[in-house]
């Protein structure tokens, strides 16, 4: 008799081969769905951020508040000798300032003369503290405690410390994910600053240790390119704002096919240690449409 | 009822643990994998069944918080909990050899898929560089955390089914 099949007055279970298969295709179905569509995205990602958000939040508070604590104690002696040396530069720095102001005031005038108004206006940014890291170990994203009720949107860049971290790639009503540019599936459309030449700059996972990224496919016919220049993100990027420091080259070799250039970028965030960013609420269409 | 509310407890909890309090004792940037030693333990402690859905569910949060598309670690860790807990009648409590040889195999096998799937069909094809530096770091982290983690889930199990087999008394 097939063990489906209930006999009366016994409780009805599912023998545990037939589940698997059930959940197998259940599975299947959710993958060639949600690979194409986020039709499920919006519901799950508000059960998780009610259930495990919270928690997340809790312990990155006590997490960070404990790091704090420890990183005191350690720093007390240093920071007496950093603030001494700090207190010289103030002055120092100051009387700096002072002369930058004038030479700022005047070159205000001066661009009001020549009508100049800056090419890219500031962008819009909101702070965001990171709760949670990737759960495995091949792919680098994390979770930030804000989502949609702060406006965050799929696709907006993040940044730190004046660099690029990453963008957007999930959000749920308090919490959203970022996928960093150093994730190994990640591919950001960069240029150089001083030559304005586009590359590719790809995330990898076995120079993550290196604290590096790979770049590829520079057309640099003219040779100018060289270690140290600076590497932004393009203008033809349709998810990456312009103008967004991702590093600096540090080494560059020519491809098998001699006319493309691929090498190393070090980027300008500090991936190990991140735990605040700013998520810029300007999307790139809307940058555009201006 | 209590044993489906204290497994989610441990679910949600070791997810969390997992991804925060685990990123800041990483190794190497190896972090442990909690949801493994879960789903394999109550795959052998308590049979297919459970060890298949247990295994969902941890990959179904995976899913939702990490993964690009669902569905893809809720059916490999489902998978993984089903092969478990193939092994239920030759569990005994007392011995430690078998669950350690059960988590580290799981672990094992679920890097060697997560880079077949993910890694090797985008055309990163050296297996040796990202066993020896993802894999097995992984697999040898789990077990340590194992040690201490292991014991917690089976005094937790043994304490549930004793709960159980009193209220199935009272029934009779």
């Amino acid at each position: 008799m097939s063990p489906v099949i209930k006999r009366k007055g016994e409780r009805f279970t599912l023998p545990s081969k037939y589940l698997l298969l059930i959940l197998t295709i259940l599975c299947t179905l959710l993958m060639l769905i949600t690979f194409g569509t986020d039709v499920f995205n919006r519901p799950l990602n508000s059960v998780v951020g009610y259930v495990v958000v919270p928690f997340q939040q809790g312990i990155a508070r006590v997490g960070g508040w404990l790091s704090n604590r420890s990183e005191e104690l350690v720093q007390i002696r240093t920071l007496l000798d950093e603030n001494a040396a700090l207190k010289e530069e103030v002055a120092r720095l100051t009387e700096e300032n002072t002369l930058l102001q004038q030479d700022k005031y005047e070159l205000n005038n001066l661009r009001e003369l020549m009508e100049l108004s800056e090419q890219y206006g500031e962008y819009e940014k909101v702070g965001a503290r990171i709760i949670a890291r990737d759960s495995g170990n091949w792919y680098t994203s994390f979770i930030i405690d804000k989502g949609s009720d702060s406006g965050f949107m799929v696709d907006m860049n993040v940044i730190a410390g004046g660099g690029l971290v990453g963008r957007i790639t999930s959000v749920g009503p308090n919490w959203s994910r970022v996928t960093s540019i150093i994730s190994d599936n990640s591919n950001v459309s960069g240029m150089t600053l001083s030559t304005e030449d586009n590359l590719i700059v790809s995330g990898d996972l076995k120079l993550m240790a290196d604290n590096c990224i790979t770049f590829s496919q520079l057309v640099d016919s003219r040779n100018l390119v060289a270690e140290g220049d600076k590497v932004v993100t393009s203008n033809i990027s349709d998810k990456f704002l312009p103008n967004i420091l991702i590093g600096y080259i540090s080494s560059i070799d020519k491809d098998a096919n001699n006319l493309t250039k691929s090498g190393l970028i070090t980027p300008a965030v500090d991936f190990e240690h991140l735990e605040e960013v700013l998520v810029i609420t300007d999307m790139k269409q809307t940058v555009t449409s201006e | 009822m209590l044993r489906k509310f204290v497994v989610t407890i441990f679910v949600i909890a070791g997810f969390c643990i997992q991804c925060s309090v685990f990123g800041s004792f990483a190794f190497a940037g190896i972090i442990p994998n909690l949801m493994i030693i879960l789903t394999s333990s109550f795959g052998f402690m308590r049979g297919e069944k459970e060890g298949l859905i247990i295994g969902f569910f941890c990959g179904l949060l995976n899913d939702i918080c990490f993964g690009g598309f669902l569905g893809f670690y809720a059916l490999v860790l489902m998978y993984i909990g089903y092969i478990n807990g193939k092994f239920c009648r030759i569990f005994y409590p007392e011995d430690i050899k078998l669950p350690i040889a059960l988590i580290i195999t799981s672990d094992l096998s679920y890097g060697i898929i997560c880079y077949i799937l993910l890694f090797m069909l985008r055309g990163r094809f050296r297996f040796a560089y990202y066993f020896s530096h993802v894999i097995l770091p992984e697999a040898l982290y789990t077990i340590v955390v194992t040690m201490f983690l292991y014991p917690l889930i089976l005094k937790v199990n043994e304490k549930l089914e004793a709960h159980e087999k009193r209220r199935a008394q009272k029934f009779v």
